[in-house]
């Protein structure tokens, strides 16, 4: 698991991901936040395997998750705001609605 | 937001934040979007609020940012953090999302400066968690001090790889080892540009700088690594690979991969710019006379999205691309633009001599161009290189043909993970060029945007 350097400089929010509480320091994009909590936050749409962040600038869309409420966002390009809710796309998509379904 | 600027810069880097200070300088009105929070572009990413508590371990490349970005926040821009641009087309119409709502401005003059983004480097299991870009690794560390554990392996070569290297050393990551997978063979051809190189010394003593700090830490470095291979069932667990000659397995949870950088010329295609395949830097860059003016009037581009220059070359260009607007717009003669030049294009002229030599001392190994059957290509839509090879043998003409075979390149990405793998790959069965085969047809909207978000303009 990734971790937060000791000396940073920022205070800490809070957030749920998949309905449990963490904390991460203000400012970081919630792709950030996830790397630090889970080994992986998507499951591919195709095949179901598991899949994370991998360019942390917007290009790959490996990092996309469900964020109150609002499925496929880009992780990497939303900043982590306090109380925000934050659920993993683990779920099989459905190509046509673009709607999750659960895969277990 | 007004409805119309008459200049719109896209891109807040080095290239863009010049761009918009040369034209506000000469009283043009202008309009910056970006669809970061922060300006600064990949470079100087957080430059003005590092999470660090000693950004100076990010070096000195880093810091000089502090002033361009205090400069630019103090110049009559109007700057729009934030903000992504979805379409631009050849009227000069940009289409932005900004809070989830779409909308549209219009301007007089345009210059992209989108920056580059990392070469994808298509290696079997590369898209197993774990796996991500040295560039990632690095916006983690600048933006976030967030920093992978102490087994973290970086494979792959390049100068951005040796900083972040360095970097993460001084940041006090545990790398446990590096692989280089610079082929030998680049040298001879590397070593006839060295004479141009010398012109920017400067950046041969940075890179000899990381060189020595990295062999002084002791971190293992494997040399001319080839048959790169990411191992895992539903994590990465290893890597593998060989090192002259010899078969290595490293265990690991974490691989940071980077091969150099490419244009990103997604908006530029979607606004009819033309783009020409470039043999030396093997990317597509549009196509641009001395004034960094693209093939559509009114729309220039300047920095790394023109073609790789670097972050001093990339503000230099930025510069001459604002005076070019400047003068179009009528608020300087063409003697006075060409004698403002004159300066910034010695300036330049330094900066790019050292070009020639990276793009040859780096070029990528064709194992990362044309990658073994089994690695997965389209990452989007799980497309492996040997199903581009079965279809090639088919007779798929291109990449856009491609999309129908086998549904490659039609994933959220939009074909940026594997355009030009897939390009090089019907290259090299078809015994074809890759200028010939060429890149996928860009159409808006070039980022994701929804049809509720559409519908909100
Ligand atoms: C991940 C990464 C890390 C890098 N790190 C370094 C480094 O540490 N040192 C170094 O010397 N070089 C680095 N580079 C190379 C880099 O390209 C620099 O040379 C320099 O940042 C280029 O400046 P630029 O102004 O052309 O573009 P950039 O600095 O890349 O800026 C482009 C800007 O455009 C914005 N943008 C792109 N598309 C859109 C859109 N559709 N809508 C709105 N905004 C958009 C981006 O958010 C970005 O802020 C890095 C490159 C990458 C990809
Ligand atoms: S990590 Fe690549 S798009 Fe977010």
């Amino acid at each position: 698991m990734f971790r937060t350097l000791t000396t940073v400089r920022r205070n800490l929010i809070r957030f749920t991901l998949d309905g449990q509480f963490h904390q991460a320091p203000a400012g970081i994009s919630v792709a950030a936040a996830l790397l630090t909590a889970v080994r992986f936050s998507r499951r591919s749409v195709v095949s179901g395997r598991g899949r994370g962040p991998y360019c942390m600038m917007g290009t790959c869309f490996d990092c996309l998750v469900c964020i109150d409420g609002e499925p496929n966002q880009q992780a990497c390009m939303v900043t982590l705001r306090e109380g925000m809710n934050i659920e993993t796309q683990t779920g099989i998509r459905d190509l046509d609605t673009g709607t999750t379904a659960d895969m277990d | 937001m007004k409805a119309r600027y008459s200049l719109v810069v896209v891109g807040a880097g080095p290239a863009g934040m010049a761009a918009a200070r040369c034209a506000a300088a000469h009283g043009v009105d202008v309009a910056l979007l970006d669809e970061q929070e922060r300006p600064g572009g990949q470079i100087y990413r957080s430059v003005d609020d590092s999470p660090l508590s000693d950004p100076s371990l990010l070096g000195s490349d880093y810091l000089y940012g502090r002033q361009h970005v205090a400069e630019f926040r103090n110049a009559d821009i109007d700057y729009f953090p934030g903000t992504t641009v979805w379409n631009l087309d050849r009227n000069r119409d940009v289409s932005v999302l900004v809070d989830g709502k779409s909308r549209g401005l219009g301007a007089d003059r345009i210059v992209i400066a989108t920056g580059a983004q990392e070469r994808p480097m298509p290696v079997p299991g590369w898209q197993l968690p774990g796996v991500m870009t040295a560039g990632a690794g690095q916006i983690l560390l600048k933006s976030a001090a967030i920093v992978p554990p102490d087994d973290v392996v970086l494979a792959g070569s390049g100068p951005l790889l040796l900083l972040m290297a360095s970097q993460y050393l001084k940041a006090g990551v545990g790398i446990q080892a590096i692989l280089d997978t610079t082929p030998r063979s680049n040298r001879p051809g590397a070593v006839r540009h060295l004479i141009g190189a010398l012109e920017s010394a400067s950046y041969l003593a940075k890179g000899m700088g990381l060189i020595a700090s990295i062999r002084q830490s002791r971190v293992p470095v494997y040399k001319e690594v080839t048959a790169l291979n990411a191992h895992g069932d539903e994590v990465l667990e290893a890597v593998r690979f060989n090192s002259r000659g010899r078969d290595h397995e490293l265990p690991t949870g974490t691989l940071m991969l980077h091969i150099g950088v490419i244009p990103q010329v997604h908006l530029a295609m979607a606004a009819d710019c033309e783009v020409r395949w470039d043999e030396a830097q093997l990317c597509w860059r549009p196509g641009l006379d001395q004034w960094l003016c693209s093939t559509v009037p009114g729309i220039g581009i300047a920095g790394d999205g023109a073609g790789i220059v670097g972050a001093r070359a990339s503000q230099l260009q930025g510069r001459l691309a604002g005076l070019q607007c400047v003068y179009e717009l009528g608020a300087l003669t063409r003697d006075q633009r060409d004698l403002k030049a004159v300066a910034i294009r010695k300036t330049l002229d330094k900066h790019l001599a050292i070009r020639p030599f990276l793009d040859s001392m780096y070029r990528p190994s064709p194992e990362f161009l044309t990658p073994v059957d089994d690695t997965m290509v389209c990452r989007c839509e799980e497309v492996s290189a040997g199903e581009i090879r079965e279809i090639a043998r088919l007779g798929c003409q291109g990449p856009n043909q491609a999309k129908a075979f086998s549904r490659c390149g039609m994933g959220p990405c939009q074909g940026r993970q594997c355009g030009s793998t897939v390009a090089a790959l019907i290259a090299e069965v078809q015994g074809r060029k890759i200028s010939d085969v060429g890149y996928y047809r860009v159409r808006p909207p070039v980022k994701p945007i929804t049809l509720g978000q559409m519908g909100n303009s």
